[in-house]
């Protein structure tokens, strides 16, 4: 009797648990869902190709704003990929278990909880006008920066560390040196998994609103960024303002039009990232 | 030969050394910048009228005040808020998924759910205006449906993932033979999972709430899109709501660079860093503490 009642109490749980779970999957199955059917009917050609029109929203487009977002993804890459995988190396391989080196941890580990605003605060100062470098594509660029290192030195490092250390050992025991091994052992077996670990840490930074809005982004722009230190158009603030200040009776639509592109481009980026790490990964046999 | 090969695995590592350097420089440089830029801001403001004072309005003709307690309040409501809302459901995700479900099925929904991760905020920020703040005006008979509940429910559906995502992580890495042991005495799989499982997986659980917490405090632009903003002093999830991150938002682009006004924002600023690093602190913490526990 008493183990009847401990298994119809087991099955309540375990179901009130798997709806739950569900609940999770449903809703990521509704936002996409609500994002797709609402904001195709505005998705076409000239939409993705042409200038946008500031009098009639619905004549223009938004390729200013894709060509600014795919900028800033190439301009946070080229700052934070060669030193998040540069600062991951020197922490899995050299670094040795001191004061100075659990410090640099330490900061990694508050720099990934940082909020995004304090960010935008730090670029606005920092990046704006103390290097007067101005509202730009460069001090957006840095900004979301600083924010997406933390992200993809973690990533890097967990991709360092699942290369075995038997690899090393076996190749210093040839009397390889150090940078030998690194350069000829590890990073061909982790460099895939270092980059396609960076580009979805960059695929978030793509779709960050708050700090752009202070250091660089613009609703308006009738042409594309010439220079690092011109403004740009960028997909999320400019949904932000459709969504949230535009008086065209179009604004909705056409918000949810551009969130359909951002979603777009993250995921697709996404995927085709787990897509070569799946790859990667069943090429290795250890 | 190998003189040189010295020479140049010296050089390597200092440089490598130098570059991760830059973490640092950008945390001391970001808590600095905000450090001696807000604290200007007290020459002309008292301590106990920023802290305490119920009244924000920077902009005020006659008399400016200065206050941030309501904005306070209201970061506090939007994240408790998110988390009345983020942690059960969280839980019992993590728990089904490390115990219950098969492990086909968790090969599938983990990445699926570590997928809402991957949506821009500021797509959640728009289906929640779009959709669910309609809704909860007509549900409860709302004049506006920009209120902290919604900005709490957009904010808990963010904070989810990391909350399940961490939380699994910790109930699978604990030892099998904690589960083998409690079986074997004639337990239950719920009763194990509730009196072996879940109790020596609690300081990890806690830690991912701790990191879900943190989020949600410095979540920007969806509370900025759903919270309504207004700066009165909120009584009920049912009101408008202007949270210090939202405030920084709205009011950054419209100040005079260096003016007392922009001080103060930076000592908002401040504030919430301060409030975030003790976060990620006693977090750290505590996985530091669970991972000697479950060292064998």
């Amino acid at each position: 009797m008493v183990k009847m009642d401990e298994q119809k109490k087991e099955k309540i749980y375990f179901t009130i648990f798997k709806i739950a779970t569900f609940f999770s999957v449903v809703l990521l199955g509704f936002i996409l869902i609500y994002i797709f059917v609402k904001g195709v009917s505005v998705i076409n050609l000239n939409f993705l190709t042409s200038m946008w029109n500031h009098q009639d929203i619905t004549k223009g487009g938004i390729f200013p704003a894709i060509i600014g977002t795919l900028f800033l993804a190439v301009g946070v890459s080229i700052f934070s990929i060669p030193i998040g995988i540069s600062t991951a190396i020197y922490l899995n391989e050299f670094a040795k278990d001191n004061l100075f080196n659990r410090l640099i941890k330490l900061s990694i580990r508050n720099l990934a909880g940082v909020p995004s605003i304090v960010y935008g605060l730090f670029g606005l100062a920092f990046f704006v006008l103390l290097l007067k470098f101005g509202t730009s594509l460069l001090a957006a660029s840095l900004t979301l920066g600083c924010m997406t290192l933390p992200w993809i030195i973690t990533t890097s490092e967990e991709a360092l560390k699942s290369v075995p250390n038997s690899f090393r050992e076996a190749s210093l025991a040839l009397g390889a040196t150090k940078i030998e091994t690194i350069k000829m052992i590890v990073l061909p077996n982790s460099l895939g998994g270092m980059l396609t670990g960076s580009i979805l840490g960059i695929s978030r930074a793509m779709g960050e609103t708050a700090p752009i809005i202070m250091v660089g982004a613009t609703f308006f722009m009738n042409y594309l960024p010439k220079s690092a230190f011109d403004k740009f158009m960028a997909l999320p603030y400019h949904l932000f303002i459709l969504a949230t200040q535009h008086s065209s009776p179009y604004s909705r639509e056409y918000a949810l039009g551009t969130a359909l592109v951002l979603i777009f481009l993250v995921f697709s980026l996404n995927l085709g990232m787990f897509v070569i790490r799946y790859k990667l990964r069943s090429k290795k046999e250890w | 030969m190998n003189q040189q090969k010295k020479i140049i695995e010296n050089i390597t590592k200092k440089w490598l050394f130098l570059v991760s350097l830059t973490t640092l420089v950008i945390l001391i440089g970001i808590f600095f910048l905000l450090f001696f830029t807000g604290i200007k801001a007290f020459s002309e403001i008292s301590l106990f009228e920023f802290f305490f004072g119920t009244n924000w309005n920077p902009t005020a003709y006659h008399e400016p005040s200065w206050g941030i307690f309501s904005l306070f309040i209201g970061t506090l409501m939007v994240t408790f808020g998110s988390l009345a809302f983020a942690i059960p459901l969280g839980i019992m995700s993590a728990i089904y998924l490390a115990e219950i479900a098969s492990p086909k099925v968790r090969e599938i929904v983990k990445p699926t759910i570590e997928m809402i991760a991957g949506i821009p905020s500021v797509v959640l920020g728009l289906i929640g205006l779009l959709f669910l703040s309609p809704l909860i005006a007509k549900l409860f008979g709302l004049s506006s449906g920009l209120t902290g509940l919604t900005s709490s429910i957009v904010v808990g559906i963010m904070v989810l993932p990391t909350i399940i995502s961490i939380s699994e992580d910790v109930i699978t890495s604990l030892p099998r033979e904690f589960k083998e042991a409690s079986l074997a005495l004639g337990a239950t799989k719920w009763q194990t999972i509730k009196m072996v499982l879940v109790p020596a997986s609690l300081s990890g659980i806690v830690a991912a709430i701790m990191l879900g917490l943190g989020r949600a405090v410095g979540e920007t632009i969806v509370v900025l899109m759903l919270a309504g903003n207004s700066r009165a002093f909120p009584t009920s999830i049912f009101d408008s709501v202007r949270p210090m991150t939202a405030n920084i938002a709205i009011e950054i682009k419209e100040v005079i660079r260096g003016g007392l006004h922009y001080k103060s924002l930076f000592a908002i600023g401040l504030v919430l860093f301060l409030m975030t690093f003790l976060i990620n602190f006693i977090s750290d913490l505590i996985i530091d503490k669970h991972v000697k526990k479950y060292k064998w």
